[in-house]
């Protein structure tokens, strides 16, 4: 399937990435050539083949990761605010949604 | 001891990495007065004062975890990965964070936002990536080991392009908690080291099932160092032919062959082995990782930590722009792809396709394991290339993966050793893969060979 300027833009859009122009035209080519690449699998048969979902061994899946449902410490609200690029009064501050 | 240890990393890490750019961050005082610590309470940990440097996407309580990325830039992280408590426990002192292709996406360094990492046998090659820094850091003699992560060859790559050893243990071997997800199904937390020994030491402190990382598998964390008995009787070792063909450089084929030969002299049997699908794993491998890639990254977003872009009024225009601004361009390229091979219409055709074709690829070794113990490629086709030879192509850049993909995609464990240089003095590394939890029986192949054909030479820039 070819890529068009558009579906590189739907992409975009969807990414939630601004990309430039340049990057655009860029992004482009590459993008078809590499897809263009991956579909060398059309040419397996995969009609009887199950899908491997995610890479766990048989003792992996095996292994239970359930917890007793107890209440654990947590980072907190001062140090998890510590990072933020703009905290306002205890809260993550976002410019306006609507 | 540990203080003098400490003091030597230190002191050569700043001094090299004018020359190599292999660490973006060194805490001299951090360190030290950790290491006079476990000196005063004389620590018995496997690790008592050996100094390690640590993949910055690997988290660190008190020092920054930047993934080589601006969006995430002088990031510091409120928690240690469990790796990095498990290796503090054992007494290690982590002197620095090292440089990484930006969320390791890589294979040569050249995408860390913070410059490439150069190699110390040429400082106009790449180191490999993505864990370059760890990597170079390791091969100039700066710390004796290192972590970094492999989620197609970050590991092994760059331990064969500079000349030391790379470990990716079995997917559920160890913890991925504190290690900035890339692609989850692959990533593992590897390790680099000049020895063996060393190799299995930091494994076994490092293994293990974590309740914070529900992928670590409850299966027990064996004594490494033991399995390094040099008795390789009975072993055997598959050998794949067809992959030592196309593409393939030519003393890097001699390279592996004489390892074969090597291994045949040490008693062990070769076996032919066939590996049907493998051709097809680097393009599974980027639809699976790119999708994962897409999805992990989208948490990047200038609202809770790291980088956001200026005069942004609007919420979605602030997503965008930072991510825009933010991202470098090979980071971009794999979320623009991840997204499009999950998009409406083409989840099918391509990430379900590479699925099930992953599935295949893992049949193929299973049915290979049931013939040999662990089986041998070169670890990359060619030893390392010039900066910027290969950043305008990214296909071409994709393909140095071509020998590594296929152990993640598997979800088993596979090194890379050195075994000699080329013409022009580079690396060459060779690769052994095993079945899920071999760690034990890569390490003895790996420590057998060391043993019999040990790699003496060492790089040109070097701490000693």
């Amino acid at each position: 399937m070819p890529i068009k300027q558009s579906d590189i833009e739907k992409v975009a859009q969807l990414a939630h990435l601004e990309l430039a122009d340049e990057e655009i035209k860029t992004f482009g080519p590459q993008l078809a050539e590499i897809v263009n690449y991956v579909e060398q699998l059309n040419a397996l048969d995969t009609s009887s083949v199950e899908p491997a979902i995610g890479g766990l061994t048989p003792e992996g899946e095996e292994t239970d990761s359930s917890r007793a449902d107890e209440i654990k410490g947590s980072l907190g609200q001062r140090v998890a605010l510590e990072e933020a690029p703009d905290p306002a009064s205890g809260h993550f501050r976002v410019p306006k949604v609507l | 001891m540990s203080r003098q240890s400490v003091e030597f990393s230190i002191t050569a890490a700043e001094r090299l990495n004018e020359t190599l750019n292999a660490f973006l961050e060194i805490d001299r005082d951090g360190a030290l007065k950790r290491a006079a610590e476990i000196e005063q309470t004389g620590s018995q940990g496997a690790l008592a004062g050996v100094p390690i440097a640590i993949k910055d996407n690997i988290c660190v309580r008190g020092m920054q975890a930047s993934c080589g990325s601006k969006i995430l830039g002088d990031y510091h992280p409120p928690y240690n990965a469990t790796v990095i408590e498990r290796l503090l426990k054992a007494g290690a002192v982590v002197i620095g964070k090292t440089n990484c292709d930006e969320f390791a996406m890589g294979s040569s360094n050249e995408n860390s936002a913070f410059g490439p990492v150069r190699n110390p046998w040429d400082t106009t090659r790449v180191s490999g990536g993505s864990s370059g820094g760890s990597a170079a850091a390791v091969a100039a003699g700066i710390v004796p080991v290192a972590l970094g992560s492999d989620t197609g060859g970050s590991v092994r790559q760059p331990a064969s392009l500079c000349g030391v050893l790379g470990m990716k243990p079995t997917y559920g071997r160890n913890s991925r908690y504190g290690l900035v997800a890339f692609a989850s199904s692959l990533d593992q937390v590897g390790v680099f080291a000049r020895e063996v020994e060393d190799v299995a030491r930091v494994l076994g402190v490092i293994a293990g099932r974590d309740p914070h990382d529900s992928t670590t598998a409850d299966v027990p964390v064996p004594d490494y160092t033991a399995s390094l008995t040099g008795d390789l009787k009975g072993a055997r070792l598959g050998f794949p032919r067809t992959l030592f063909g196309q593409g393939l450089d030519d003393e890097v084929k001699k390279a592996v062959e004489a390892v074969v030969d090597a291994y045949r002299d040490l008693g062990v049997e070769i076996v032919d082995i066939e590996l049907p699908h493998a051709g097809y794993a680097i393009a599974v491998y980027y639809i699976i990782a790119t999708a994962e890639a897409s999805s992990n990254l989208a948490r990047f977003d200038g609202v809770r930590y790291g980088f956001r872009a200026e005069e942004t009024p609007e919420l979605r225009q602030m997503y965008r722009r930072t991510r825009e601004e933010g991202f470098g361009p090979e980071v971009k390229r794999r979320i623009m792809l991840g997204t499009y091979v999950l998009s409406a219409g083409y989840y099918d055709a391509y990430y379900r396709k590479a699925q099930q074709v992953r599935t295949m690829i893992k049949n193929d070794f299973l049915d290979a394991f049931r013939r040999c113990d662990a089986f041998i490629t070169p670890t990359s086709p060619t030893p390392a290339f010039a900066i910027g030879e290969k950043v305008d192509d990214p296909l071409a850049m994709y393909l140095n993966d071509i020998y590594t993909v296929t152990a993640n995609l598997a979800g088993v464990p596979g090194i890379s050793v050195p075994c000699g240089l080329s013409s022009n003095r580079l690396p060459i590394g060779f690769q052994l893969v095993g079945p899920y939890w071999s760690e034990p029986t890569l390490l003895r192949l790996a420590h057998a060979y060391e043993q019999s054909r040990p790699f003496t030479d060492r790089p040109p820039i070097s701490a000693s």
